[in-house]
């Protein structure tokens, strides 16, 4: 049993700092809590417990030489199967890269280990991202840890999961439509998105190159500030990456204090679809912010309504383009290459049978959208609509310094409730789209839960480069959840096996 | 708009998915769903109205235009589904007809 594991990786940070515990030990600790549940949770699909306890002996090392490599050193962190890793599988949760080792780093992940975080593996996700469950990987759904019947988010489910069960302090996550978000709040832990540009793409396999966006998954908000700050940043391999500095996000995420903040509700956001739990838990972290002195204002965003069509245009339309890359020839799967196949054969064959289900909806939609005949209507249209979105946000934020929303419309679901029925499953991702089409800040914090006993989160969204504004807010929800309750992920039933003490 | 099977085969071989003909009858009334659902962005998108095709407003980035050093051959290699001669080595790329 361990005390440690359910420790906030600042908390941690300040015992290393401290000579209280060692990060070999830290990182055994996690390593065997990953041994007793991930069975039960399928949070990671790949564990490097010889990698990270050789990084962890280093972290040490440095420590005792005093040349201590950042705040987070000897911290563990579980790292989502997109991101390129050396030494580490990169499946993206999907055959077509079984097995595939990459040649180079992401950026993200090579900032990771020049400030001495240790890597404990990759996690699940939907398969290439495309998904709001994990039901989509090729290895099976992971799990939700406050009900292993029901999904722990989509597409970074396996990095929330894996959080909210103590099996890392940290992980990384990317956010196209709501995959740090969405997760993050049916798992009752912190996941941010930051603004398009604010951390590094170089090294994450692209599903939609516009709406990509890495960032931070934890437990606390302080912990995702500190981990934003190492990640974030301008990057010269990523075109698209801000050439600025990052706001003081650590010291935003301390200050608790919210006096004449104005907050903008965003009143598209609830009514029909959403569950009365979740609009209640909503209204709730709303009155917190008012009665903390904050501002709080009606806006309205008309287009908001057509942003999930528009997003189920664009993105597949870029994934369909950036997926052209899996052809059977420099890396993954070939399958049919008999002597009498041509290369189109082998390619068309190799991706029939590599890529799953959601994967061939979202390639022949993005085909369809992009297709002679079509493409004004449908891609032009979303593109025009992606304007509409932006504009809506552009005259909210002219009103207000952040918007709140809940995160999703629903508590976690249940597994296979919605494989059936694609809508159902795209809607997941109602709240969390219209930030990925405009660009901005947006993260999910954790406020309560359902009268069921499954976590509810707030969407905080603030203008581009403002993310500290994000943290603000979810420090204060943070310290008013913690002193009415105490820490939220200690009220989930412990999973057989675990050796978390809250 | 009612896309049939034939529409879906048609769509799989732009996108290079050699898909059986039972995935393309059970793929054609899900996308139809999806596709008349989407569709309600024409509702909004008006002549006057312009394209955003980026999250940020891009500019070309260059850099100086020096040698650096690439990945070591070998270690591109090494993913490859199947390599001869120091190259990715691929199936035939022009048919006989």
């Amino acid at each position: 049993m361990s005390e440690l594991i359910t420790k906030s990786a600042s908390e941690l940070a300040d015992l290393l700092a401290d000579g209280q515990i060692k990060s070999v030990e830290l990182t055994r600790a996690h390593l065997e809590q990953i041994q007793a549940v991930n069975p039960k949770v399928n949070a990671f699909l790949h564990v490097d417990a010889d990698g990270a306890l050789a990084a962890a002996a280093d972290s040490d090392a440095r420590r005792a030489r005093g040349e201590v490599g950042s705040a987070l050193d000897g911290i563990p962190i579980a790292i989502k199967d997109n991101f390129c890793t050396t030494g580490m599988p990169t499946t993206c949760g999907s055959r077509m890269l079984e097995g595939w080792v990459p040649p180079y780093d992401a950026t993200a992940v090579q900032r990771l280990k020049e400030a001495g975080l240790v890597i404990l593996g990759k996690t699940n996700m939907d398969e290439f991202a495309m998904g709001s469950s994990t039901e989509t990987s090729a290895f099976g759904p992971s799990r939700n840890p406050w009900d292993l019947e029901r999904v722990p988010g989509g597409s970074g489910g396996g990095s929330s999961a894996a959080v909210a069960a103590c099996l890392t302090p940290l992980a990384l996550g990317s956010d196209t439509g709501g995959s740090i978000r969405q997760p993050g709040a049916v798992t009752g832990t912190v996941g941010v998105k930051p603004t398009y540009g604010g951390v590094s793409r170089y090294g994450v396999v692209a599903m939609a190159s516009s709406l990509d966006q890495p960032g931070p998954v934890t437990r606390t908000v302080l912990d995702s500030a500190l981990l934003h700050e190492i990640i974030g940043g301008h990057d010269p391999m990523d075109s698209t990456s801000i050439a600025q500095s990052l706001p003081a996000l650590a010291d935003a995420a301390q200050r608790c204090d919210v006096r004449g903040l104005k907050v903008g509700v965003v009143k598209e956001f609830g009514g029909e679809g959403y569950e009365p739990d979740v609009e209640a838990r909503f209204a709730e972290a709303v009155q917190w912010l008012q009665d903390g002195g904050a501002e709080v204002v009606e806006v309205s965003c008309p287009h908001f309504e057509y942003a999930l069509a528009a997003y189920y245009l664009i993105m597949p339309a870029e994934l369909s383009s950036n997926l052209a890359r899996f052809d059977a020839v420099r890396y993954g799967l070939r399958l049919g290459d008999d002597g009498r196949n041509g290369m189109e054969a082998v390619t068309a064959i190799t991706r029939g049978q590599g890529f799953g289900k959601e994967a061939k909806r979202r390639l022949i939609i993005g085909t369809y959208a992009l297709s002679s005949g079509y493409h004004d209507q449908f891609y032009g249209s979303a593109q025009k609509v992606r304007t509409l979105v932006a504009g809506d946000f552009d005259r909210a934020f002219a009103q207000c310094d952040v918007l709140v929303s809940p995160t999703t419309p629903t508590v976690a679901f249940k597994l296979g409730e919605r494989t059936g029925d694609p809508m159902a499953m795209y809607k997941a991702d109602l709240c969390t789209i219209p930030s990925n089409l405009a660009g901005n800040a947006s993260a999910s914090f954790p406020i309560g839960l359902s009268a069921a006993g499954l976590p509810v989160g707030l969407q905080v969204i603030a203008p581009p480069m403002a993310d500290d504004r994000c943290y603000q807010v979810g420090g204060f929800i943070e310290a008013k959840v913690e002193s009415d309750t105490g820490p939220l992920l200690a009220k989930a039933a412990p999973i057989v096996g675990s050796k978390a003490v809250w | 708009m009612a896309l049939s099977a034939e529409d879906v085969a048609r769509l799989a071989a732009l996108a290079r998915l050699d898909l059986t003909n039972a995935e393309c009858a059970e793929l054609a009334p899900e996308l139809d769903v999806i596709l008349t659902s989407v569709a309600a962005v024409g509702e909004v998108a008006g002549p006057d109205v312009p394209l955003m095709t980026h999250a940020l407003p891009l500019v070309n980035v260059m850099r100086d235009d020096e040698v650096r050093p690439s990945l070591p051959r070998e270690v591109v290699l090494a993913g490859a589904p199947d390599v001869e001669e120091g190259r990715f080595r691929v199936p035939q790329i022009l048919s006989e007809d």
